[in-house]
């Protein structure tokens, strides 16, 4: 499987530079390495949810125990999770550390993830919520944690997307 | 069961637990109640109490939290029940009142008015203890139990569609979500 398992180890070192102690996850084809690192990993508590709206609750939950967490999902994840990131985390001022599998975009060959991958940086737009691209390895530590610093600063939910440059290797 | 009569019962039990109840009734009779500031009423995101409730017990280990739900809520968000059967956190007591009934919004009946079983969803998703109660007495003697254990418990009370009546709770959310947080930081 050509997901790249060496970026992925960059993408989970800068996590755990952000001192995230909570990883909610549904799985994906991109994600499975820095699943199976949050899994291995003993400081970290690596939550499976059935949808990812559940991770929107459980990282909101995260953070008024004072806890940093970080959500691992695909676009359609974040599809699936725009009504709490709505009614929960930016109505209740809830800051997110959303990192988002940039599928269905340049170079997509999967017919079935191009509708969403054509919709996802207009709708994080009309939410108002900032997002970096991520493609090069030497930006990831940087921008992850200038991601979780500004959805700390702004108590609003941010996102990282992981592009295909960054997570496959063809 | 009236859900107000509940809520008086376990009152002593909640007051100085982490509690997250849904919006609506429960809310606004808890809040009518006796309001603290360790109580969050979650105003919306129907179905995310209890993820934020597991998201806390997790978070807090070492504090049991009460995530107070209804039918309407849990029922969209069912798989929350397989999430918290598979961390399954000692810590977190999950209470569903079961009206039948999407009440604040007309009363329209929900799937547990045609034979939806909550405990038996619960119990087949592996919650590890499921209780069921119909009295304010059995209810608080349910409560009681799973604070003093250290299993997770989800506890369903068939109530009455009954509510308040008024909703209003003088309390902007934004306040109640600063008030929370602060004083999850303050325990030890």
């Amino acid at each position: 499987m050509p997901v790249s398992l060496a970026n992925s180890q960059v993408i989970y070192d800068a996590l755990k530079a952000c001192d995230v102690k909570i990883v909610s996850a549904l799985p994906e084809t991109w994600l499975v390495h820095l699943i199976r690192m949050a899994d291995d990993d003993p400081e970290v508590s690596l939550i499976r949810v059935a949808k990812e709206e559940e991770a929107i609750g459980i990282s909101a939950g995260a953070h008024l125990a004072g806890v940093n967490s970080a959500l691992l999902m695909q676009n359609h994840g974040f599809l699936a999770a725009i009504n709490p990131i709505v009614s929960l985390a930016q109505l209740y001022k809830i800051p997110l550390l959303m990192l988002i599998s940039y599928r269905g975009h340049m170079g997509e060959r999967d017919p079935w993830q191009t509708q969403g991958g054509m919709v996802t940086e207009p709708l994080l737009r009309a939410l108002g919520i900032p997002a970096w691209h991520l493609s090069n390895p030497h930006d990831a530590k940087r921008r992850i944690k200038d991601a979780q610093t500004l959805a700390h600063a702004s108590l609003s939910p941010v996102a990282v997307l992981l592009t295909r440059e960054l997570m496959w290797e063809e | 069961m009236l859900r107000v009569d509940a809520l008086q019962a376990i009152y002593p039990e909640l007051k100085d637990q982490i509690v997250v109840t849904i919006m609506g009734a429960v809310a606004a009779e808890l809040y009518t109640i006796g309001h603290r500031p360790n109580f969050f009423y979650l105003e919306h995101a129907m179905g995310l109490a209890s993820s934020m409730g597991l998201g806390i017990a997790l978070s807090k280990p070492r504090h049991k939290v009460v995530v107070i739900d209804g039918d309407g809520s849990l029922l969209m968000n069912l798989g929350t029940l397989s999430t918290m059967a598979r961390y399954r956190p000692g810590n977190l007591l999950h209470i569903v009142f079961d009206n039948q009934s999407l009440l604040s919004v007309g009363g329209f009946p929900t799937a547990t008015a045609t034979g939806t079983d909550l405990a038996g969803v619960a119990r087949a998703c592996a919650i590890p203890e499921v209780a069921e109660a119909d009295t304010p007495e059995r209810l608080k003697q349910a409560v009681a139990g799973a604070l003093a254990g250290g299993t997770l418990t989800t506890v369903v009370a068939k109530v009455e569609a009954i509510g308040p009546k008024s909703f209003h709770m003088d309390l902007p959310l934004l306040e109640n979500r600063f008030q929370f947080k602060r004083a999850l930081e303050a325990l030890q």
